[in-house]
């Protein structure tokens, strides 16, 4: 760490989450609390099939059924192109997808929806629905799918597809220098080349969304969301609502990483509302979570890998094939992320080049999750910078040493290739990745390992230790808005009003906490209300690790002129010059003496003021010019068991660089997460599909997500840098602790046994017959 | 079918269907500290006490309550919840927290029937808890620490 460090008042420090009490309580805070009962419930009628076409819909009878309100399908809802991909407009997506359509394209696609008075009404009126299907032949690989006579979208009003005749939804091709020459002249080339599944991002709560029409005929939407301002205008463009009619609430949110970024629910409940007139709740069972949400895009991608014999990098070829089943959302930008967020990590090789395809299947539908490409990346890349370490006879550490970006430095990357278009240049200011590495080396006892190994090492059991460094961003530079509004009340204290999203991240606290620094006071006088669209101001939503840099960016600086303002007017009463005032643990010090912020705040709105009574309050906007990454080192410490090539994780390791880590509990928090949801994903979690596409393990039983007694040692140690560019020196941490774990893991195995697994998830099967093979 | 339990303390009489799940009609009665995650009796959101034992409600019929005590985490008000609670918030062993009320009860049922568990019969007895937020890492933290201080009081 630096000798500069900055002393804090409020930032750096572990307060508790401003709604932790609530939460520890039970307090009625999620939606189905919230709204327990209501007039109406919905459910979803999904296709039996991979890919259809709905020859007849008849709802005669399920109009018949009692209960029964309100029926929704293609013949009856508008259509309209659009793209479920909460993303800022205009959103890099394809128009592929529509309310309902006369053709389903993946089992678990929408055919139709019933409102009704109960659950059990709904669920009769479902299935007295009559659907006449002609199947299609369904192309479940994305391979195939691109030389496949079979249109997946032959319809013609969707736009933005990349190439519809070959099912290629989006398609990224960026070269820097000339990376076939310089693989070509390397003393060393190396390829990787990994496969990942689909996996589930499977927050404990499912999605819920409710909507009323209210008594001035405005529409009240309340859903668990990422995004509350891309639904207020994608149930506006869908539904055929202006946006000034839409008010769309978002309450407590039960876990999301993603999938909830998209518009799920919210157009078919204000659908119902505006129907009937009565409110309406849809919420998804487990099951429906599973198979009819969003998923991580599965990919196969290639690393090529040149360098010289001295191990430094000159060239890097990456290839990815994107599977983005049924609809392309997202399918553009987390392609892109595949490369963006690995590759300006090595920019020590000069040339690099990057492309592949993002095809569509009939698959259920990727989005966005945690990570957002960059652990599809990584888990080739990192695995083949230990081929290289081998290849050159290099410790897998200095490897990486000698070829990552280091302060100062840029990558053409960050220009080259940015969210589904052209980057922004950006230079590093904070990077104490070496630092990281190095700590995390020591915890995880890198440099005792040959010992470790040789003395644990059985005919049975083999020891390994793995590695891999990672990069992710701080937001999406020059597209995404955070905007903030402050106001101070009578008794000095402040309403922190921001369109950001928490979701259970601890943002509010986060941004009360950068407000509360910021200004100069404790944080129990920062009141935070958050997104809920008419009362705060707009913000792109809780995605791509955004909301601490970003949105904290936007708090600082409206803290800043409301904290300007409060001087301001102190300064005159007091008959003092501004520059001479500050504010200090909730107090005013003037040159004649302190008043308490309370007894001034009064003042304010009161007679008493010699001055102009007001309400001081201000609203600021953030579009970041850049994205600072946040770093990591991951290490992995485990066995293997040769018998039944079963991977136990002995000890994790993760150190991170996210700048000031605001809160040093919930920076911790969010890496622990995400590491035991990666150590999930590369060991058990996957979506099982019998051979017409149909998920078959849809529940938490036989979809296995860690639980407390699959988690191993995890060790988090956050090493703080100070981001020039971040509020109070940070940058964001909500993502990075995913990238990790499956290339670490891998090449701890590798260590172990000296077999490469190169598809994930990581089962005993893959593991043991790998390791038969290599007999 | 005509039941009585004691929820909280209170005595309740339902008519109720016998095919109703418990935490059906415990959300419906207003007791939405009981969430429904997964209904499979897989990820522990709707976890409750009855007759002390931390069982899933979504995998219970509400006549098998019939004569019983059910504890709701809304309903655990005692010094040993108090600090369960306090704890889990002040080491932040919460984050989107719609987990939180299941597994407190469990934690608590854990305390309960042992007040001094090591980290392997804590992981034991949360192992029906799901939490996508946190890695458990914190959770297990907020337990032991208020074990330990549970353990110096009792001493």
């Amino acid at each position: 760490m630096s000798g500069e460090e900055k002393e804090y008042d409020v930032v750096s420090h572990s307060f508790p989450k401003v709604d932790g009490e609530a939460l520890a309580k039970g307090r009625k805070v999620f939606l189905d609390d919230i709204e327990n009962s209501t007039d109406l419930v919905a459910s979803i009628l999904t296709s039996p099939f991979a890919h259809a076409q709905i020859v007849d819909l008849d709802t005669t009878k399920a109009e018949k059924v009692p209960g029964v309100e309100s029926i929704l399908h293609y013949g009856n809802v508008p259509r309209v192109p659009h793209t479920t991909a909460g993303q800022g407009y205009p959103e890099p997506s394809p128009y592929d997808a529509y309310i309902f359509d006369d053709r389903v394209r993946f089992v678990g696609d929408r055919v139709a929806a019933v409102a009704g008075t109960s659950w059990e009404a709904v669920q009769e009126g479902l299935q007295a629905i009559e659907v006449e299907y002609k199947e299609l032949d369904p192309i479940l690989d994305p391979d195939r799918s691109r030389q496949s006579e079979i249109r997946i979208h032959p319809e013609e009003d969707s736009t933005g597809i990349y190439d519809p005749e070959k099912n290629i939804a989006a398609h990224v091709d960026i070269e820097v220098g000339d990376a076939g020459a310089a693989l070509a002249d390397a003393d060393v080339v190396v390829t990787a080349k990994c496969k990942t599944q689909f996996a589930q991002h499977a927050p404990i709560e499912p999605h819920i969304a409710t909507a009323h029409v209210d008594e001035y005929d405005r529409l009240i939407i309340r859903t668990s969301t990422q995004v509350p301002f891309h639904v207020r205008r994608i149930v506006s463009q869908v539904v055929g609502v202006p946006i000034k009619k839409i008010r769309v609430i978002k309450p407590r949110v039960g876990g999301a990483f993603g999938v909830k970024q998209e518009i799920l629910l919210e157009d078919l409940v204000s659908l119902f509302a505006l129907r009937t007139g009565k409110k309406v709740k849809m919420r998804l069972s487990r099951e429906e979570e599973f198979v009819s949400s969003r998923t991580r895009h599965p990919m196969e991608v290639e690393v090529e890998l040149g360098a010289s014999k001295d191990g430094r990098l000159k060239g890097i070829r990456m290839e990815a094939l994107s599977n983005t089943g049924a609809y392309g959302t997202h399918s553009l930008t987390v392609l892109s992320n595949v490369g963006s967020k690995t590759l300006p990590l090595y920019n020590e090789a000069p040339d690099v080049h990057f492309y592949g395809d993002a095809v569509y299947t009939n698959m259920p539908v990727p989005g966005a999750y945690r990570g957002y490409g960059a652990p599809q990346g990584y888990y080739s890349l990192e695995v083949a910078m230990d081929k290289l370490a081998e290849e050159v006879g290099m410790d897998p550490i200095e490897i990486r040493k000698i070829n990552h970006i280091q302060e100062e430095e840029t990558s053409p990357i960050f220009e080259k290739l940015g969210e589904g278009k052209e980057g922004t240049v950006q230079y590093i200011h904070s990077c104490k990745l070496d630092e990281c590495i190095d700590v995390g080396a020591e915890r995880i006892r890198w440099g005792e390992r040959g010992s470790i190994k040789e003395a644990h090492d059985t005919e049975d059991k083999a020891r390994g230790f793995g590695m891999s460094i990672n990069m992710q961003g701080s937001g999406i530079p020059l597209v995404d808005l955070a905007a903030a509004r402050l106001k101070l009340n009578e008794d000095g204290s402040f309403n922190l009003f921001v369109g950001a999203t928490d979701l259970g991240t601890g943002s509010d606290t986060v941004l009360a906490q950068i407000a509360a620094e910021t200004l100069g006071v404790d944080l129990d006088n920062i009141v935070v209300y958050s997104s809920d669209t008419d009362f705060t101001p707009f913000d792109s939503g809780a995605y791509a690790s955004s909301t601490t840099y970003v949105s904290g960016n936007a708090v600082k600086k409206v803290a800043e002129d409301v904290k300007s303002q409060i001087i301001d007017l102190a300064a005159t009463q007091y008959g003092a010059d501004s520059k001479d005032l500050e504010i200090e643990e909730g107090r005013i010090h003037t040159p004649g003496g302190t008043i308490d912020l309370s007894d001034f705040a009064i003042l304010t709105t009161s007679g008493e003021l010699e001055l102009d009574q007001q309400q001081i309050e201000a609203t600021a906007s953030e579009v970041p010019a850049e994205s600072p990454p946040p770093f990591a080192a991951h290490f992995v410490d485990l066995e293997v068991d040769k018998r039944t090539g079963e991977i136990e994780i002995l000890k994790y390791v993760a150190a991170v660089d996210c700048g000031t880590a605001i809160n040093p509990n919930l920076a911790e928090g969010q890496m622990e997460g995400a590491i035991v949801n990666g150590i999930g994903y590369a060991l058990t979690e996957e979506m099982e599909f019998s051979n017409s596409g149909e998920m078959i393990n849809p529940s938490f039983f036989d979809y296995k997500i860690p639980n407390t007694e699959d988690i191993p040692e995890v060790e988090v140690i956050l090493v703080e840098s100070e981001e020039p560019t971040g509020p109070h020196g940070a940058k964001s941490v909500g993502e990075i602790g995913i990238d990790g774990a499956i290339p670490a893991i891998s090449n701890a195995v590798r260590d172990a046994t000296g077999i490469t697994i190169t598809e994930s998830p990581f089962t005993p099967e893959k593991v043991w017959k790998k390791l038969q093979e290599a007999k | 079918m005509k039941i009585t339990t004691y929820i909280n303390d209170e005595r309740k009489d339902f008519q109720v269907e016998p095919g109703e799940v418990l935490l059906d009609l415990l959300r419906r009665e207003g007791y939405t500290s009981v969430k429904e995650g997964c209904k499979t009796g897989d990820c522990g959101a709707c976890m409750v006490l009855v007759n002390g034992r931390a069982m899933t409600s979504c995998t219970l019929f509400v006549s098998q309550v019939d004569g019983k005590k059910v504890r709701t985490s809304e309903g655990l008000h005692d010094e040993l919840a108090e600090n369960l609670r306090k704890e889990f918030v002040e080491v932040g062993a919460i984050q989107c927290g719609f987990c939180i009320p299941g597994v407190l009860v469990s934690s608590y049922s854990l305390l309960t029937h042992n007040p001094d568990p090591t980290e392997e019969e804590i992981k034991a007895a949360l192992d029906g808890n799901l939490c996508r937020c946190t890695g458990y890492v914190k959770q297990i933290e907020a337990i032991k620490n208020v074990a330990r201080d549970f353990e110096g009081v009792s001493k």
